[in-house]
């Protein structure tokens, strides 16, 4: 099949620069229903200010074509690999030089520094920056999500290896705990990531790849499900409220993965995302056609 | 709560009407400044030098904007709050030295500030987090920039704002601290929702 065009880097590129500037100018629809209904259901006074500040500002974004924080965050990638598509080995490259046009032409805030020599690189690329998560699938199609994840947000993940004789109850109580203790710190209303097992790594990377489920689509198992809103609903009672002014509503919505676990481990990680849950995602078709899947494009 | 418009250079009086909850939204003047800037304004005192403008009345921004320049006139693109925690280390005695009636922010300050809002008659408004876009819609003009051998999200930025806000008054001048009260309940609540979980 020599006129299998897909993984023409150009096309990889633009369709990459699109998602950048797609995902931090506008918020995916679920994220914004569920932004409009914690407007209407917070009952603090402070909090119901926080939560119109943050539809107003996320209109102005989507109207002027601004980044809606000025954090736009390290970015990430998650790419779904249709193991018939050609020339897989360009996508790494196209994805990188995207974040550097993007960085100038959207643009995104300069995000990548070195650790040792606190150097920032000014174009957000770096070492395993942008980092990006391969998935090999059936077909010859190609699946490109962006996750530009914030800095205030990130700061509250944590790990915790939790003795297994604690169990699921001692998983409910670290996500309680884990939620207070971040306090305002996050910028509420945020989505929870919520892995369990695995291995330390393992855990941490479910979770915050459980980020990118619409808030809208429970989780297929039911049992989990349960647990996604018995947490839900914990860490709304909490009372942090959005911004931490007090308020019902301190997170949007928790997501649960889990894996098989060593009999000795039990790993919980905790993902935070704030209210600027910013994705988005495009397939890319074997004969080059580009549908986006997060966001209408016109 | 009650909603408040203030006009810069803001008094003593103004400030003193204010309680946790309110909503404000100043016109006038405001400056940012974080860590660094505050550093270099407290040197300026003890060395009982001028600073570049005249802070009295006057609200302090925790916010390193994204700033660029076109046609050799500035203009400000992204002006969010930044967390506040760590300016509390001087701010009681930049808010007592420069008379500056508003401090703007994220996430709230602690009890030193506190004490000194209540002292000297200042405020804190919380601005929402990552509200870049609404505050830059308010900033109007770029009145000067100040000391910008500190980078530029360092540098004292002066602004002409209109409306900014909303600002939620979460520290008033009479000693409370809507952050604090909220962290007392939300402890409160840890043992309830622990026995609703059976933990
Ligand atoms: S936590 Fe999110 S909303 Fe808040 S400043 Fe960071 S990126 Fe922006």
């Amino acid at each position: 099949m020599e006129e299998n065009i897909l993984i023409n880097e150009k096309i990889v590129d633009d369709v990459a620069v699109k998602l950048l500037q797609l995902a931090v100018t506008e918020l995916p629809r679920d994220v914004k229903e569920a932004l409009q209904r914690a407007y209407r259901e917070e009952e603090s006074e402070a909090g119901k200010t926080q939560l119109k500040a943050i539809l107003d500002n996320m209109e102005l974004a989507e109207k002027t074509r601004t980044p809606m924080c000025q954090d736009t965050g390290v970015i990430i990638f998650y790419v779904k690999a249709g193991a018939q598509a050609k020339g897989l080995d360009k996508i790494g490259y196209a994805l990188r030089s995207a974040t550097r046009r993007a960085t100038k032409e959207v643009p995104l805030r300069p995000n990548a520094v070195d650790p040792f020599t606190q150097k920032n690189t000014g174009d957000n690329t770096g070492r395993f920056v942008p980092f990006i998560h391969w998935e090999i699938v059936p077909g010859d199609s190609v699946e490109i999500t962006v996750m530009p994840k914030g800095g205030g947000s990130e700061n509250v993940c944590v790990l915790g290896m939790i003795s297994p004789g604690q169990g699921v109850k001692g998983l409910k109580k670290f996500v309680v705990d884990t939620v207070i203790n971040a306090g305002a710190k996050p910028c509420p209303p945020n989505i929870l990531g919520v892995a369990v097992g695995g291995g330390a790594d393992i855990a941490m990377k479910l979770a915050k790849a459980a980020l990118l489920r619409p808030l809208d689509e429970p989780n297929p198992n039911p049992d989990l499900a349960k647990l996604e809103k018995e947490l839900y609903e914990a860490a709304n009672s909490t009372g942090i409220g959005p911004m931490g002014l007090g308020g019902k509503i301190t997170v949007l919505g928790v997501k649960v993965e889990y894996a098989h676990r060593h009999p000795a481990s039990y790993p919980v990680a905790v993902a935070f995302q704030c209210w600027a849950a910013r994705r988005a995602s495009a397939r890319i078709s074997s004969d080059g056609k580009v549908e986006y899947l997060t966001h209408k494009v016109t | 709560m009650a909603t408040y418009k203030l006009k810069t250079p803001i008094s003593e009086e103004d400030t003193r009407k204010l309680k946790v909850n309110d909503i404000i939204y100043i016109t006038g003047t405001i400056i940012t400044a974080r860590d660094a800037a505050h550093r270099r304004a407290l040197e300026f005192h003890r060395e009982k030098k001028k600073l570049p403008v005249n802070l009295q009345g006057l609200a302090v921004f925790h916010c390193g904007p994204i700033v660029k320049k076109e046609n050799d006139k500035w203009i400000v693109v992204a002006a969010g709050p930044t967390t506040s925690t760590r300016m509390d280390l001087f701010e009681d005695e930049f808010i007592k030295n420069f008379k500056i009636r508003v401090v703007i922010g994220k996430g709230g300050m602690g009890k030193k500030t506190t004490k000194a809002m209540k002292q000297y008659g200042a405020v804190y408004g919380a601005f929402t987090g990552g509200a870049a876009v609404l505050a830059a819609k308010a900033i109007k003009n770029v009145k000067s920039v100040e000391w910008y051998d500190l980078g530029m999200p360092e540098a004292l930025w002066v602004l002409e704002v209109e409306e900014f806000g909303p600002l939620t008054v979460a520290i008033d001048a009479h000693g409370n601290n809507l952050f604090e009260d909220v962290q007392k309940k939300v402890e409160e609540s840890r043992q309830k929702i622990y026995q609703k979980l059976g933990v």
